[in-house]
């Protein structure tokens, strides 16, 4: 397996100020800056030059987050319903610390970076994002996983009373929602969870105060708002396989040669895709990261484990 | 006017209505890209538009028992342009597709064709309706005669397969496509309901429509 070389990129292209914008903000990002915020980071990995960052306008107005309807403008509408203060995450598994924890706990003296991907949305649009995040392997590694560890499972916050979308009679989600990754994809550098983006506090439309971002994987492996991380043995279930098994599956690494029965996978529109000018652009593989995640997936036979 | 004439306007008037709003919003895109139809203009078109098909062919599909509840007969002459709206909003529909989602090749729509199994539920019934289109005018209807009425009755095959062609396209969020359904599953049943009876009472079979 190749090693992974971060390249690093001019600390021009951050904006720690930006981190200030709120008490909360620089609560969960200062230890960030204190430490001189060692902001040496793979954060345009792969980024190409016609790869322009997404309006923060549609990235916080254009998303699939069906705890608060099916709509790409529900969420937007509807997530200020959810209260994130306090925060509570469970751990449990294959680890040598579980129980659990306060959010702002588990966060407390980790770096956060900035980190610019492509977010490919298995419905065929794409858009570049800054997010601001924690290399995820820093995080689960606190939690000491024993040598049984072989995967990780997240689900996201289940309370109706808040997310209007769980009480729909007409969701045939079973939730809560759930996701999981190899250990080894967890731990990869690109994996972060985001606890911000544009330099600003998760919104939480956005999966607030926490969210994953896997940028060579379909969107809905990067499972938002989680309150539970379980290490596990055997692969965890994940909620759209659950859903639709034949449609999405465990891995969901993009792949334009791997059609779905729904979409098309070969290209995609990315936003702002308009009248006159549709944006539209051939889907990489792995999603443009194949030089740092290729490796992962050596000898495995991608057309069956989609 | 004329009641059935003036029937005729004020369905005009309402049915053309989406697509005025829609030419404004196209309108408001134009003069600036995103304010009109959102960041993904394409996606707001096809299923803007999928959804008005829909309802437009299920408005054609009402007009007869409109007739029936009112015992107005002017319904029917309605009827035709109620159908060609519905086909004008499919044809609109299926360009969009064509030219946001595929960008027009011709080689992605037969793999959408074959792969996809609710792209042909949508082009089934797309056929239907054309079939229909072409043969709606006065001469086809007298050249065809009681085969006109038989070959009418694809508005059921036409439904049927948009509404399969919802099902398989809805990831989640079923209210919707159940209203349709439900729409659609009564309408059938009011006219087999209406069928049985009126064969009871005169021991012959109405003309289907
Ligand atoms: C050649 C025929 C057709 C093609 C290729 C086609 C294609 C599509 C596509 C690509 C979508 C969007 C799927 C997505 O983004 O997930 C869609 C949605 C839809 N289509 Fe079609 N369609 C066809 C015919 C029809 C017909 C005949 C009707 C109705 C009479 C119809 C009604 C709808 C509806 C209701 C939606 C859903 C819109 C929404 O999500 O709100 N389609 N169609």
């Amino acid at each position: 397996m190749s090693r992974y070389e971060p390249a690093s990129i001019p600390s021009s292209e951050i904006t720690p100020e930006s981190l200030f914008l709120n008490r909360r903000a620089f609560m969960r990002n200062s230890a960030a800056l204190a430490a001189g915020a060692s902001l040496v980071s793979p954060a345009s990995a792969g980024l190409q030059p016609d790869d322009d960052v997404t309006p923060e306008q549609i990235a916080t107005s254009y998303n699939n987050f069906y705890e608060f309807g099916t709509d790409k403008g529900d969420p937007a509408r509807y997530a200020h319903e959810l209260t994130t203060e306090p925060w509570r995450v469970t751990v449990s598994g294959e680890a040598g610390k579980t129980g659990e924890f306060d959010f702002d706990d588990i966060i407390k003296g980790m770096t956060v970076e900035e980190r610019i991907y492509r977010f490919r949305c298995v419905e065929a649009w794409s858009m570049v994002v800054p997010w601001m995040g924690i290399p995820l392997k820093n995080i689960l590694q606190q939690f000491e996983p024993n040598g049984n560890a072989r995967f990780v499972e997240f689900k996201t916050l289940l309370r109706p009373s808040e997310m209007r979308g769980q009480r729909s009679f007409f969701s045939g989600i079973e939730w809560p929602y759930v996701e999981g990754l190899r250990l080894d994809e967890a731990y990869h550098p690109l994996t972060i969870m985001v606890t911000g983006m544009y330099g600003k506090t998760l919104p939480n439309q956005n999966g607030a105060p926490w969210r994953l971002m896997v940028p060579w994987k379909y969107g809905f492996k990067s499972i938002k708002s989680i309150v539970s991380i379980r290490f596990t043995e055997r692969q965890p279930r994940n909620t759209w396989n659950m859903l639709a098994p034949n449609e999405y599956g465990f891995y969901a690494n993009v792949n334009p040669a791997v059609s779905h029965p729904r979409w098309s996978q070969a290209s995609e529109r990315r936003l702002p895709s308009t009248l006159f000018d549709p944006n539209t652009r051939p889907t990489l593989p792995f999603n443009g990261y194949a030089d740092e995640v290729a490796g992962l997936y050596a000898g495995m036979d991608l057309a069956k484990y989609y | 006017m004329k009641p059935a004439l003036t029937l005729k306007v004020v369905l005009a008037s309402l049915l053309s209505a989406p697509l005025l709003w829609l030419a404004w919003r196209v309108q408001l895109d134009i003069n600036q890209p995103g304010t009109g139809l959102g960041p993904d203009a394409g996606e707001t078109l096809v299923h803007y538009l999928g959804e008005w098909s829909l309802v437009m062919v299920l408005i054609a599909f009402t007009i007869s028992p409109m007739r029936r509840w009112t015992g107005f007969s002017g319904w029917l002459r309605s009827r035709r342009m109620v159908g060609l709206f519905a086909f004008a909003y499919v044809v609109l529909h299926i360009a969009s597709y064509l030219v946001f989602y595929l960008n027009l090749s011709w080689q992605a729509l037969f793999e959408d064709f074959v792969e996809r199994a609710y792209i042909t539920a949508g082009m089934l019934a797309f056929f239907c309706l054309l079939l229909m289109t072409l043969t709606s005018t006065r001469g086809w209807q007298r050249r065809l005669r009681a085969r006109w009425y038989q070959l009418h009755q694809l508005i059921y095959l036409a439904i049927g397969s948009a509404l399969v062609h919802l099902w398989w396209l809805t990831r989640d969020g079923y209210l919707e496509v159940a209203l349709y359904s439900l729409w659609f599953v009564l309408l059938c049943v009011e006219r087999w309901a209406g069928s049985a009876r009126f064969i009871w009472r005169t021991g012959a079979r109405q003309p289907p429509g």
